[in-house]
């Protein structure tokens, strides 16, 4: 089972990223769930989502304590919360920013993700999309197949931009 | 094609297929999505449905009664208080026999204010003669309540049926969704004791001490043959669309030491302590109770049973474990987890069962020690 926590904040499309990414992990054949942490959420406040990723049927609805991986959408998050709690020795780290970050006994990945948006104008109520970009950074990094991705993203959105996003971010990612 | 739905959405894609004559509903946290959903579906005109946007619950059930009688198929759906202030008129719709079909969406109860799971919201409906049926993935939610209209429905049931779903923990999680082509599964409804403007008769007239009580055993006969009614769905169900459903789901049970038995998401959760258990050389099993009314013969003899509510009953115990410790003679270790939302782990379940005490009720989260 590969086990994923997504660090955003309300509004910003996090759950929504979730989404996005287990189906596109269904369409690659695998069994998925994907659940936000439903608090007393709004927007702008820090909130995470939950993705798990399995060979198998999954039958595990508690919350992940000990991810496979972080996707931390906006950076910001990280003044408040420790993204790297509980994250397995070895575990990736991807995050939405244009310079590297190091993670000591962490794997980690950065690509652009609000500038990649903005470069598509995929902007909606003045928040940046981030949620269709960053499939193309998570099938750089193995997670997903890129056709999934582009599947999963075009059965929720008609706007080929996001598309074109996603391919833009699998292309700029820094591993 | 491959879908993911929430268990919300899923309960509404049911509904849509199902095309019930008349929705009469009140959006309440954690369900809201199913009537949001649902009234998209008929705004758009891909549900021809009739949606009633009613100002309370109590509004929504009598609405669905008032549609029900006139013999058109009919759903609502609901959560914590917006059940209980459907009190009156629960009891109402199972007296006067109408297949009406509810999800609730089990949600903890005030004060505190809190909207997490918890299924003491539909265990106080346990004596209202609706069928309980609890359901634990997505899928299920979605199976379950296309049954539950042709249970309801049947001519040998004609009682209202609840399909309860835990709020958040299974309302909100997406999950792989199949759905099936229904053809004829659903037969079309046919109430004997439909209102006909071309015969009037009177409804709900004064009922004396000589002829309550036969009501009320007509009631309990049906409910006793709902039980026939319901395998036969599930095993039609299982023909037709490849998917098994029963009473309970029994994982590992044959040659269990311990069973645990729950209902809802920690059924499933109990199946992955199982395992770990096993691991370990302890023979334990799951059962996940589906159906709580009518409530199933469970086979537990000679197996010690570690219960989990997520419920409870003030003055006398878990509400599932008084209902089990009333049918077998097997002592029970009654554990309390998951109030409010209360998270519980595999691990933790696991535990439960290392430590278990028989004869004992557990709080947890309330004492440190197991």
């Amino acid at each position: 089972m590969f086990e994923i926590r997504i660090h955003s904040r309300g509004g910003q499309g996090g759950v929504t990223a979730a989404r996005l990414l287990a189906l596109s992990a269904i369409h690659d054949g695998k069994y998925a769930t994907a659940c936000p942490f439903y608090g007393a959420e709004r927007r702008g406040a820090p909130i995470v989502s939950f993705v798990r990723i399995d060979d198998k049927p999954i039958k595990i609805y508690s919350q992940i304590k000990k991810p496979d991986m972080v996707i931390v959408l906006d950076a910001s998050v990280m003044d408040v919360v420790d993204v790297l709690q509980g994250l397995k020795t070895g575990g990736k780290v991807l995050i939405n920013s244009a310079h590297a970050k190091e993670f000591s006994g962490f794997s980690s990945g950065h690509v652009d993700l609000t500038g990649i948006a903005l470069k598509e104008k995929l902007v909606v109520a003045g928040s940046p999309i981030l949620n269709t970009p960053v499939l193309g950074a998570l099938a750089k990094m193995g997670i997903i197949s890129v056709d999934s991705a582009k599947v999963a993203i075009r059965e929720m959105f008609s706007d080929e931009r996001n598309v074109k996003a996603a391919e833009a971010a699998y292309k700029e990612m820094k591993i | 094609m491959k879908k993911i739905a929430t268990g919300n959405k899923a309960v509404a894609e049911a509904v849509k297929q199902v095309i019930p004559g008349v929705v009469a509903a009140y959006p309440i946290t954690p369900q809201t999505e199913i009537v949001e959903q649902i009234a998209e579906f008929v705004s758009s005109g891909e549900l021809k449905s009739k949606y009633i946007a009613v100002e309370s619950e109590h509004s929504a059930m009598a609405a669905c009664i008032g549609a029900s009688i006139t013999g058109t198929r009919t759903f609502t759906a609901t959560s914590s208080h917006g059940l209980l202030y459907m009190h009156e008129m629960t009891n109402w719709a199972a007296g006067a026999r109408l297949p009406i079909v509810m999800a609730n969406v089990n949600r903890s109860l005030g004060p505190g204010w809190n909207i997490w799971a918890e299924h003491t919201d539909a265990l106080q409906e346990r004596d209202t003669g609706w069928l309980q049926v609890y359901v634990s993935s997505v899928q299920e939610a979605y199976d379950a309540t296309l049954m539950a209209f042709r249970i309801a429905e049947h001519n040998n049931v004609l009682l209202p049926v609840m399909v309860n779903l835990d709020g958040f923990t299974l309302s909100h999680i997406m999950q792989p969704l199949e759905t099936v082509n229904l053809g004829d599964f659903i037969p079309p409804l046919h109430l004997a004791h439909a209102i006909d403007v071309t015969k009037p008769t009177a409804y709900g007239g004064l009922t004396g001490p000589d002829q309550q009580f036969r009501f009320r055993w007509d009631i309990e006969r049906s409910m006793r043959d709902s039980v026939k009614v319901i395998e036969e769905t599930e095993t039609e169900f299982n023909k037709r669309f490849g998917r098994k459903y029963g009473f309970t789901e029994d994982y590992c049970c044959e040659d269990a030491e311990v069973v645990i038995v729950s209902m809802g998401t920690l059924g499933k959760e109990a199946e992955v302590a199982v395992d770990l258990l096993r691991k370990e050389g302890i023979k334990a099993g799951s059962m996940r109770l589906r159906w709580f009314r009518p409530f199933p013969k469970l086979d537990l003899e000679g197996k010690q049973v570690v219960v989990i509510d997520r419920d409870y009953s003030f003055g006398r115990g878990g509400i599932l474990a008084t209902e089990i410790m009333a049918q077998t003679r097997e002592a029970v270790f009654s554990v309390i987890a998951g109030i409010g939302g209360q998270e519980v782990t595999y691990d933790d379940i696991a535990d439960f069962v290392r430590n278990r005490r028989i004869g004992e009720e557990f709080w947890f989260g309330v004492s440190d020690r197991v």
